[in-house]
């Protein structure tokens, strides 16, 4: 019995996976050097909290092209743009305050709707290649938006630039819906502080895509993502499938990009969404999916770990390394390195 | 037979696993000497060709029993390296050549003629030149000895089919040190034109002392061309005699074999109106890879369990899958009379057909999911059985679904320890059930069953088949069913058309007689 026991701790532990617990020891580690740094732990875990709220969106927009079979998306600078455009739109005609919020994201949905097909018929033409493909169509789309961002015709003189033409690259929303989701209901615990409203919101989202994965049409795609000629032969249109999973998450890219500027106070254009797809895909491997395959409690759990990871280690390793501006570093080897590490995974398990 | 033998197999034995698949071969052959060696599908030709050019297949599964002699030395063939520098050469049923390079090239591929420069005195031999004048002279020489009319500068992509054969055949020709040659089913791609000449260069060849093993379906080449016939059947080699003490007829007769009990016939008097056709197969033409049909005519009568069998290859796998739009096809199929639009995914679902198809773990099945997850989907697809609403979502019911698998689970004898346990987690024999539960819960009226019995164990094997001929007589579900497995068909089916290079040869009755499913195999239908 007492065997028996240890046995299932060991598969249990397996099943959760060595890298994941490497990384709750580090970040157990990183969380004990706050107290031994002897740095403002209260300020931190409320950052912590508002980034895993304001990122779990983007997070989410991984699982419908996952499930449709085209992998991660790393094209997710496609839906981020549109959701710019809305936001800019939300900016231009003054829609301030939560329902500013609102505006902007349902703005954004035709864009999404409209890039996302167009990006679907480039999908299905590439099967087996979509991963490579996506990250240049993330790459190209945003270099066209840096050209779109300075002839579109916005007036608005807060973005603006006061003399020549063209948007500002950043854009402060102080007057407009400034961390609005964040301090919604928001509560005080312990001197932290939790952004319910921005939890709820995400809570919602992650309820509506759990619906969906076991609904009809979730389990369709999937089953057109996890075996095609299965899918074939029961006459699922394999395709379609392929486009309504990438049209879902370049909308939820759109949705994620609003919800993230609201919490931190500005949008970014031009350049800025270039890298935006890899700490989404770095937190839902961390979570534990794979290209293959996805879960709600991958994308929680990932983005829980993945944005506690950073929102720690960069005040420690500023703190143990006062010299020069560490974040940055700490930020793009972690993300860049799960990222090469799932990807090196992926293709031994295909071997199998 | 005084002469000495060339080479020598003595008792081969091979089991993969738990199956023993070759059993006692033991045969000889003599330099100049054609043996021709036959045998249905699963005879086990391959597997005894892959022992004899040390495939690492055969190592891999535990390496073989028994003894090859060849010149009278007992050898142990452990890479295709191994074979060839004894003097043993193939020519493939796919081609090896270099579709860029000219004939030429091709037939003296890395075996070129050199001639030394200056830079190969310093850096060796592999930086020496070809000698193209005399690797173009050698190809030709041997293409004229074999009788073949192809220019050697030609390139290989610009050649017909037919004649990227005969580059074969001259290659391994060229090879100086050639004394036996096996051709796995060369005419298959051949015209008949074509055969014939190609036939011619094969005597040649033995006659200038290279014996050859010559693997056909085709029973009247082999008649024309062998000195001698080997037949495999279910691995044991079951004939071995000169050609001229045998007939077409007899061999035939010995590939398939087995003499059926006629009490294992269930279905061979039923009586079945001709004219109420309940789907009628025309001009069928089918893209599928290794399963092409030409042009396929085939009427199904309501009610009868029809078979369709045929060698492996030669397309009778493409109907079904033609059906369920799995593959590009052209043609018409009509269902009670309606035009079928086959081409349109879910046609042939939504009008009441379900499929069990052959790739059991490729196509049948979602390996990582449940065993009832799997058997209702189709149903859930196509008549939104097992969904629960919810606002806008239509969510799939777990439970609803979990007791008719569990009485399908019953029915079917599916061995698991949960119906929750994921599919990948079972055998062979119990995957193929999940898959007949999949297409049976549909309620289909038509039922296509492909191999359903391939790589499973007797005991599923029978419980599968009595289950065919019960929910065929209890449901009167129509059944089309496709098997490699000749007497497979003929102890349910009532009839069964053989399709033999695209085409249905001919249809028979389950008591036919074999030779007469032979000759259909081999291409020279009896038409009835």
């Amino acid at each position: 019995m007492k065997y028996a026991g240890i046995a299932r701790v060991k598969a249990g532990l397996k099943s959760f996976g060595l890298p994941r617990i490497v990384i709750l020891l580090f970040i157990l580690f990183l969380n004990m050097m706050l107290f031994v740094l002897d740095l403002p732990v209260a300020l931190t875990f409320s950052q912590c909290l508002v980034r895993v709220g304001i990122n779990i969106v983007l997070s989410l927009a991984m699982a419908p092209c996952i499930m449709a079979g085209t992998g991660m998306n790393f094209a997710l600078p496609l839906g981020i743009e549109c959701g710019l455009v809305a936001g800019m739109i939300s900016l231009q005609f003054n829609m301030t305050g939560i329902a500013g919020i609102a505006a902007a994201m349902l703005i954004s949905i035709p864009f999404s709707v409209a890039a996302g097909y167009a990006y679907s018929l480039l999908v299905n033409r590439v099967k087996g290649s979509e991963m490579m493909v996506s990250t240049y169509v993330g790459f190209s789309v945003v270099a066209l938006m840096c050209i779109a961002w300075l002839i579109l015709p916005f007036s608005h003189p807060s973005i603006v630039w006061p003399i020549g033409k063209g948007l500002r690259t950043t854009i402060t929303l102080d007057a407009w819906y400034d961390r609005a989701l964040n301090n919604l209901w928001a509560l005080k615990l312990w001197g932290v502080d939790v952004p319910v409203g921005l939890f709820l919101v995400a809570g919602l989202f992650c309820l509506a895509m759990w619906l969906f994965m076991r609904s009809k049409a979730g389990l369709m795609m999937k089953a057109a993502g996890a075996n095609p000629k299965y899918a074939l032969a029961n006459g699922i249109k394999v395709d379609s499938m392929r486009a309504l999973g990438t049209i879902l998450s370049t909308v939820l890219g759109g949705v994620g990009i609003i919800i993230y500027a609201q919490g931190f106070g500005f949008y970014q254009l031009y350049n800025a969404p270039l890298m935006m797809a890899f700490p989404a895909i770095s937190a839902v491997l961390i979570g534990g999916a794979s290209p293959k395959k996805i879960s709600i409690l991958n994308i929680v759990l990932g983005t829980v770990m993945f944005q506690t990871m950073l929102a720690v280690a960069v005040p420690v390793a500023n703190s143990m390394i006062p010299e020069g501006n560490l974040s940055e570093v700490v930020r793009t080897i972690v993300s860049n390195g799960v990222i090469l590490y799932a990807l090196s995974r992926m293709q031994s398990g295909s071997k199998e | 037979m005084a002469q000495q033998k060339l080479l020598h197999f003595r008792n081969i034995r091979k089991c993969f696993s738990s199956n023993t698949v070759l059993n006692g071969v033991d045969f000889s052959i003599e330099p100049g000497e054609i043996v021709a060696l036959v045998g249905e599908n699963g005879a086990g030709k391959s597997t005894l060709m892959n022992i004899l050019f040390g495939m690492s297949v055969i190592r891999d599964s535990g390496g073989f029993e028994g003894d090859i002699e060849f010149d009278g030395k007992s050898i142990r063939i452990s890479t295709p390296l191994d074979a060839m520098s004894l003097g043993i050469g193939m020519v493939h049923q796919e081609f090896m050549l270099l579709p860029g390079f000219s004939v030429a090239r091709n037939i003296k591929l890395n075996r070129e003629n050199l001639s030394p420069t200056l830079i190969s005195g310093l850096a060796g031999r592999n930086y020496r030149v070809l000698d193209l004048d005399s690797i173009v002279r050698e190809a030709r020489a041997s293409l004229d000895t074999l009788g073949i009319d192809i220019d050697p500068l030609d390139t290989v992509e610009h050649l017909a089919v037919g004649h990227m054969q005969f580059v074969e055949i001259a290659r391994e020709f060229n090879k100086d040190n050639l004394k036996l040659l096996v051709l796995d089913e060369p005419t298959a791609v051949l015209t008949e034109s074509e055969a014939e000449r190609f036939l011619a260069c094969i005597k040649t060849m033995a006659e200038s002392g290279i014996a050859i093993i010559f693997i056909s379906h085709r029973l009247d080449e082999v008649m024309r061309l062998a000195n001698r016939v080997v037949i495999l059947r279910d691995g044991q080699m079951v004939f071995d005699e000169n050609i001229q003490s045998t007939s077409k007829m007899q061999i035939a007769e010995l590939m398939v074999g087995r003499k059926l009990d006629s009490r294992s016939l269930v279905n061979a008097d039923r009586i079945f109106d001709d004219a109420d056709v309940v789907l009628e197969i025309e001009h069928l033409q089918v893209d599928m890879p290794g399963e092409r049909t030409r042009d396929i005519c085939l009427k199904v009568r309501r009610g009868e369990i029809l078979g369709i069998g045929g060698l492996a290859g030669h397309g009778k796998a493409g109907i079904s899958n033609a059906v369920f739009g799995m593959y590009p096809a052209k043609g018409s199929i009509a269902y009670e009379g309606e035009p079928l639009d086959f081409g349109m995914e879910g046609e042939a679902l939504h009008k009441g057909m379900a499929f069990v198809s052959e790739d059991r773990k490729g196509v049948g099945l979602l390996l990582d999911e449940s065993i009832v997850f799997n058997a209702v989907f189709t149903e859930m697809l196509v008549h939104d059985s097992y969904l629960r609403e919810l606002g806008p979502f239509s969510l799939f019911s777990m439970s609803k679904a979990e007791n008719r698998v569990k009485t399908m689970i019953k029915e079917l004898d599916i061995r698991c320890a949960s119906p929750r346990q994921s599919v990948g987690s079972l055998s062979g024999g119990n995957q193929q059930k999940v898959c007949m539960a999949r297409a049976l819960i549909t309620q289909p009226k038509i039922l296509f069953v492909s191999e359903p019995t391939r790589g499973i164990d007797i005991g599923a094997k029978q419980i599968l088949l009595n289950y065919l001929v019960k929910i065929n007589r209890e449901q009167g579900i129509t059944i089309v069913m496709t098997s490699s497995e000749l007497n497979e068909l003929r102890s349910v089916c009532d009839r069964i058309a053989i399709v033999t290079a695209g085409k249905v040869e001919g249809i028979l009755k389950p008591e036919a007689p074999n030779v007469d499913f032979a000759l259909l195999m081999s291409g020279e239908g009896v038409k009835r």
